[in-house]
């Protein structure tokens, strides 16, 4: 069997960043295994501008941004393969993967990267009744249609759901000529940045509903019309409040699901909170050697935040192995447990010995907050007290920690994140 | 001209080819959608019912049986999954446990074997996800659960290679009897002239038949709504899990699928409208509130889609299987609502022995009785996946992520007899879409294939044909290239 030190599952933008990070870092058994026919990932449909803000200072397109990782593959020699799904992860990371000129082979890695992104929420998991003719799309595929296959889905819009694909959707299409009526949100907030509300839907005059929802949708072979209603605090359609809007198409931005098959598998403990892997600091899960980063570890709101998470993972997939592969699972591990308005953090646990003088720690809020605080908790004390302007589920949000800080507050058992009014 | 003319591609429709393709004739399925199984049959329960519900004496309870047990040589001849994984009727109130004992009475006349009436704790030990509440429980250990897309489309296959045409997009306006003594059938598709008629019309069987015979037919709309849950949970249960049946039917239950899925439903809401097949919100709702009956912690939002299903209810609730009095050679099969996928094979028998005897038909001699199923890669080693892939390279590309379908499989779903021309066809043949992203990653790839290899322009590929087109037209900036 083929031996590799660091397989990466996914060319997109965190498999990429992992894998640029790990071969500078020093490693050159390096395979990057991607499923379509190009490196990239979504970020190859992704035309609007900006990416890159915070990693290069200045505003790119999806491919633009893409292609500053992908060259970099490319000149320090990184070996991928392309048109190769991967099929299986072994907890002993044994990698099985296929295409059509090598069809089935497994690889043994010393370590696995997991960087296989995340998928739409699709209508059925929605459970919106109605009929199921043409005409209803996740808003990727759409984009995908649109930027990739050069195809209209149609012309008369309304979308669900205020994700960040949905919104550049609304202006995407727009831009090709169609009418979008409406973005109904079934949460009293948006679920997407705020400057993709105010670019994507302000600026072109479409009405974003909030606390509303699809109650029906008509067309026996396509879809010819979609009735929306105002939800009330239960979520649940108030009676009376239904308008009807004929249009062609239906969008559905939801939500993002990280894309855990193989990672379940393998036997990687999920969050149920991320649906992604439970890691550490290190980014690694509970199988020592498999990390994970990027948005298969939970969604990221920019790919910035993606790239530098992504890196990470790389460096310490090449650190596990320059260490001699050892299994730290059993180590002493400082939980972080996030409540009171934070829903979760990335990572869950620390091992002072490992972490890196600096560690960034990413959560999201459940709730719009206003001139709330973000603290950390070292067991009952209060060691950050952070005023925040706003804060939305919408976006991410992080706090750094310093392994001085931790060090010196010997025999610490818990870290504790939450939001405070005061 | 025909000798036999079916009316209708279900899984009725497509028995009843494939038994006539035994004899010398020349027979034609006409079908008003674009492929096989698109009505009733796409759309229940996938169970093959073990046969005690039917009142016995009753044809549906017969050919129920009948057709049962001629499940297994069925799928094996036709190479598609089928499992006897055994259903269970379970009692929630104690003061109604006499029901049980009801249907196992039913039953055993029936002729249905190995019937046994658990006990509440042999019924949890069996099932430990069964509400608290089940007091009681009667086992049907030959209950079963199949694909209804791969049975219709297994047995039209098999017909269609044995000689049996097929006329799709074609819908029936009218039925006249010549004075040549013959059928003329006007269609959309121009006119078709038989011998024979049978009218395996589904929910439109009273449209059909009404147009022959003044002894008026009228089918009720019964529709069914139902949750589809993700393999994740697709041995929450391992039985199918029935409530006690009332008049409107078997009630919601829950069962897994032969391909690993939960399935929860359905409801039984009469309409009238033969295109009703929207789900709605209460239905959705009435399914999830009466699962939960029999079932504890239901896992719910592991539900990957939603549909629902009209069944074609007759008044009288029994399979009409009959030359019509007053229009002779003329076979209504009608009312074929539940057990129907299950009695569908002794159903087409049944009829087929009838037209043998009404045409003294004579057996071909090179019937060719077995079919080979599209090769599917589930759960080959490593070394057969190589084989294949070597043979055919396309086996190494996975085209639907969530079902490991490869695109060979999809190439032999469009390429073989009655091959698929859509993304539902696709999907129904191969399972490329059927997952949990319901086909969103999939579909612009499946969209690639057919424009590729059946020359259809990518603005005329549909969802399931008609005018359900997936796209309307070029993006502007290619448009002024």
């Amino acid at each position: 069997m083929k031996t590799v030190d660091i397989v990466i599952v996914g060319g997109g933008p965190a498999g990429l960043a992992a894998a640029v990070a790990a071969k500078k870092a020093g490693n050159d058994s390096i395979l990057i295994l991607e499923r379509d026919h190009e490196l990239g990932g979504i970020l190859n449909q992704c035309i609007h501008n900006g990416f890159g803000l915070h990693t290069f200072k200045e505003e790119l397109t999806g491919p633009e941004y893409a292609y500053r990782f992908i060259k970099q593959v490319y000149d320090l020699g990184i070996e991928y393969k392309l048109n190769t799904m991967v099929m299986d992860i072994s907890k002993d990371k044994i990698v099985t993967a296929m295409n059509r000129e090598d069809g089935m082979f497994q690889i043994s890695a010393k370590a696995v990267i997991l960087a296989m992104g995340c998928r739409e929420r699709p209508r059925g998991a929605l459970n919106i009744p109605g009929y199921r003719p043409a005409g209803i799309f996740s808003a990727g595929t759409a984009q995908r249609l649109v930027n990739i296959e050069g195809y209209m889905p149609g012309r008369e819009v309304v979308i669900l759901g205020s994700g960040d694909i949905g919104l550049i959707m609304a202006r995407r299409m727009t831009l090709e000529g169609a009418k979008v009526k409406v973005v109904a949100e079934l949460m009293p907030y948006s679920g997407g940045l705020k400057r993709n509300i105010v670019q994507c839907l302000d600026d072109y005059g479409i009405p974003l509903k909030l606390s509303h929802t699809v109650v029906d949708i008509e067309g026996k072979d396509h879809v010819t019309a979609v009735t929306i209603a105002e939800v009330g605090p239960d979520r649940k359609p108030i009676k009376g409040t239904e308008e009807r809007y004929t249009c062609d198409t239906l969008l559905l931005s939801c939500g993002l699901i990280p894309e855990n098959e193989l990672s379940r598998s393998a036997g990687v403990t999920m969050s149920p909170v991320t649906s992604g892997p439970v890691v550490n600091e290190s980014l690694e899960t509970n199988i020592p050697g498999v990390f994970a980063c990027g948005n298969v570890l939970h969604v990221h709101d920019l790919v910035d935040y993606v790239s530098e998470e992504a890196g990470r993972a790389g460096q310490n997939a090449v650190k596990y192995i320059n260490d001699g592969c050892k299994d730290e699972s059993s180590a002493e591990t400082i939980e972080i447990t996030a409540t009171e308005g934070a829903r979760y953090t990335v990572p869950s646990s620390i091992n002072p010995e490992r972490m890196d003088d600096l560690l960034t720690v990413r959560f999201r809020v459940g709730d719009i907050y206003k001139n709330s605080f973000v603290s950390v908790y070292f067991d009952d004390e209060r060691i950050m007290h952070n005023q925040k302007r706003i804060m939305a589920p919408g976006e991410m949000e992080q706090i750094i920690l310093r392994k001085s800080q931790i060090q010196e507050h010997g025999g610490l058992k818990k870290i504790t994140v939450k939001i405070e009014n005061e | 001209m025909f000798d036999v003319l079916i009316i209708g591609a279900g899984v009725s429709g497509s028995a009843i080819a494939r038994e006539v393709s035994r004899y010398k004739l020349t027979a034609c399925v006409l079908e008003k959608c674009e492929d096989v199984c698109e009505g009733t049959s796409k759309a229940n329960s996938a169970i093959v019912h073990a046969g005690f519900d039917a009142e016995e004496g009753s044809l549906m309870a017969k050919l129920n049986v009948e057709g049962n047990e001629m499940m297994d040589r069925l799928t094996k001849d036709l190479d598609i999954p089928f499992k006897r994984n055994g259903s269970m009727v379970v009692c929630v109130h104690k003061e109604e446990l006499d029901g049980l004992k009801v249907l196992y009475d039913r039953g055993v006349k029936n002729g249905v074997k190995g019937l046994k009436i658990l006990t509440k704790e042999e019924a949890h030990e069996m099932e430990p996800n069964l509400s608290d509440n089940v007091e009681g429980a009667l086992f049907a250990p030959t209950g079963g659960i199949i694909c209804p897309f791969e049975l219709t489309i297994a047995m039209a296959e098999n017909a269609n290679v044995n000689g049996v045409e097929f006329r799709f997009n074609t819908e029936v306006e009218d039925i006249k009897k010549g004075e040549d003594g013959l059928f003329h059938v006007r269609t959309n598709n121009g006119e078709y002239v038989s011998r024979l008629i049978v009218n395996a019309a589904g929910v439109h069987a009273d449209e059909i038949h009404n147009m022959v015979s003044s002894d008026k037919m009228h089918i009720i709309e019964r529709r069914g709504d139902y949750c589809l849950l993700d393999k994740q949970v697709g041995d929450f249960v391992s039985h199918t899990i029935f409530p006690q049946p009332t008049k409107y039917g078997k009630g919601v239950l829950v069962t897994p699928t032969v391909h690993g899925n939960l399935l929860v439903g359905p409801t039984a809401i009469d309409i009238e409208n033969k295109e009703g097949n929207n789900t709605t919100q209460a239905g959705l709702d009435e399914v999830i509130l009466k699962a939960g009956e029999n079932v504890k912690n239901l896992p719910m939002r592991n539900v990957i889609t939603s549909f629902a299903g009209l069944r074609a209810h007759l008044e009288r609730h029994e399979f009409i299987i009959e030359e019509v009095k007053d229009a002779p050679m003329f076979i209504d099969v009608a009312g074929i609502e539940s057990p129907g996928l299950s009695a569908s094979p002794a159903i087409g028998k049944m009829v087929g022995d009838m037209i043998k005897d009404m045409l003294s038909l004579e057996e071909k001699e090179n019937w060719q009785g077995t079919r080979k199923g599209i090769t599917r890669t589930e759960g080959l080693s490593v070394e057969e996946m190589n084989e294949l892939i070597k043979k055919n390279p396309a086996y190494g590309t996975i085209v639907c992520r969530c079902e490991s379908i490869t695109e060979g499989e999809i190439l032999d779903a469009i390429h073989r007899p009655l091959g698929a021309r859509s993304l539902d066809g696709v999907k129904r043949r191969t399972r490329a879409g059927m997952g949990r992203c319901q086909a969103g990653f999939c579909s612009p790839r499946t969209m690639e294939i057919i424009n590729r290899e059946l020359g259809l322009p990518y603005e005329k590929i549909t969802k399931s044909g008609g005018k359900s087109y997936i796209v309307l037209e070029r993006t502007k900036g290619e448009a002024s290239l």
